[in-house]
């Protein structure tokens, strides 16, 4: 059923588009690209959700003119998957610097997709203004104590959308907090151990690159909570740019930006948006489509590009 | 008038001896690669301090104590602050928190 073979899997990282369908069935997740999905038949028990990073609208510099104009390109490309994706999760970042109005773009254009919900967590470009509240009116409703984080349950699968970014402050890094830990530790726990689970936040729960405050600083803990599953994805944005890596049944995966690329860790001196030509940075941001398909195999990550 | 002359004499000095903008009345801070620059400014007071962002991604200038906050400083935006009063003024950028600087007022 997974259809992802290794040739199948570098045709992909050629594709025109910038999605990534994750499949989940059996609880094992798999992923292929938008292409791919369109071409097979519907995942059997199986379903596929969006990925969308780093939307970043209001950013205006070299490497992107106009960052609603190429999330309104993916959006059309989600819309051409069959079937549909069953959800979008947005791992935050929506604006840049908290736009006066680019809330409202992304929802309205987030509204063009074909899907049966949108789920938020934020980035630090979110809720710094303001620590999270305009954030937090807008998408804080059903979260827990409204206050952003939140779990769900999908087919079998568990999801799990973690705020690490509004305790945004120190040393540069993310932060969960007791409180959510405390909260993620309890609603894990009524869980059998065979439920696979899916975990999002906006910054990466492992230390990408600390020293570019690439790291959630108690990210360990809720890693720690989530050992005995034996399916495990962490799905983080803020780094603008694919990293993978499995650490027993953990799968990290990070996914690229709709709006720019940043430098691999220390291939800069700093982080921050590429200077480089669109048609260059094109081929660097990207969305990630993911599907759960049956059969055991293990996750394949697929990226595939914009232009 | 003497005394005077003696003192425009001593603020030349003051001027001529301290380092980046001590005794102007104006001092700028330039932002770029995800660093203040310079990271320690010392000012006169009442000087004004302005603070260019040269990075497309968007920085800012918040005060430790809440003295004084820009908000989003997007590429080529600046930021302006008077310090009227002496002190050591901690800074950071709120997106960006190892981005750290001070302002001496003296």
């Amino acid at each position: 059923m997974d259809r992802v073979d290794r040739r199948g899997f570098l045709e992909c990282m050629a594709w025109a588009g910038s999605a990534l369908v994750w499949t989940s069935a059996g609880g094992v997740l798999s992923s292929r690209t938008v292409q791919q999905v369109e071409a097979a038949d519907s995942p059997a028990a199986g379903f596929s959700f969006v990925q969308i990073s780093d939307t970043h609208i209001g950013f205006k510099g070299q490497a992107n003119g106009d960052a609603a104009a190429t999330l309104r390109e993916l959006i059309d490309r989600v819309n051409a998957l069959r079937p549909a994706p069953a959800f979008v999760i947005h791992t935050g970042d929506q604006t840049h610097g908290q736009k006066p109005g680019a809330f409202d773009t992304v929802a309205e254009l987030l509204k063009g997709v074909r899907t049966e919900r949108v789920v938020y967590v934020p980035g630090e470009h979110d809720v710094f203004l303001d620590g999270g509240k305009e954030y937090l009116a807008r998408y804080g409703k059903g979260t827990v104590g409204e206050r952003g984080w939140q779990s769900f349950d999908y087919r079998g699968t568990h999801f799990v959308g973690l705020v690490n970014v509004l305790k945004y402050k120190g040393e540069g890094i993310g932060a969960l907090g007791q409180d959510q830990i405390e909260w993620l530790e309890k609603d894990l726990a009524p869980l059998t151990s065979s439920t696979p689970v899916v975990v999002f936040a906006h910054i990466p729960l492992w230390a990408v690159y600390p020293q570019w405050g690439w790291v959630t600083e108690d990210g360990e803990r809720a890693l720690a909570s989530l050992k005995r599953f034996g399916s495990v994805t962490v799905l983080n944005g803020h780094i603008h740019q694919v990293m993978t890596k499995v650490e027993g049944n953990v799968r990290f995966h990070t996914a690229m930006s709709t709006a720019f690329p940043q430098p691999a860790p220390g291939a800069a001196p700093a982080p921050g948006p590429m200077k480089i030509p669109e048609a260059d940075a094109r081929r660097m941001i990207g969305v990630a489509e993911v599907t759960f398909v049956p059969g055991g195999q293990p996750l394949a990550i697929v990226d595939s590009v914009l232009g | 008038m003497k005394t005077v002359a003696f003192a425009v004499l001593g603020l030349a000095l003051v001027v001529a001896s301290a380092a980046h903008a001590l005794g102007s009345s104006a001092a700028g801070v330039e932002i770029k690669e995800f660093t203040f620059a310079p990271a320690a400014l010392e000012i006169r007071q009442g000087t004004t301090v302005t603070w260019t962002n040269h990075d497309e991604e968007t920085h800012t200038i918040t005060s430790t104590t809440g003295a004084f906050g820009s908000g989003g400083l997007g590429n080529d935006e600046t930021f302006a602050q008077t310090f009227s009063r002496r002190g050591t003024y901690e800074y950071f950028c709120a997106l960006h928190p190892r981005m750290r600087a001070t302002v001496v007022v003296k």
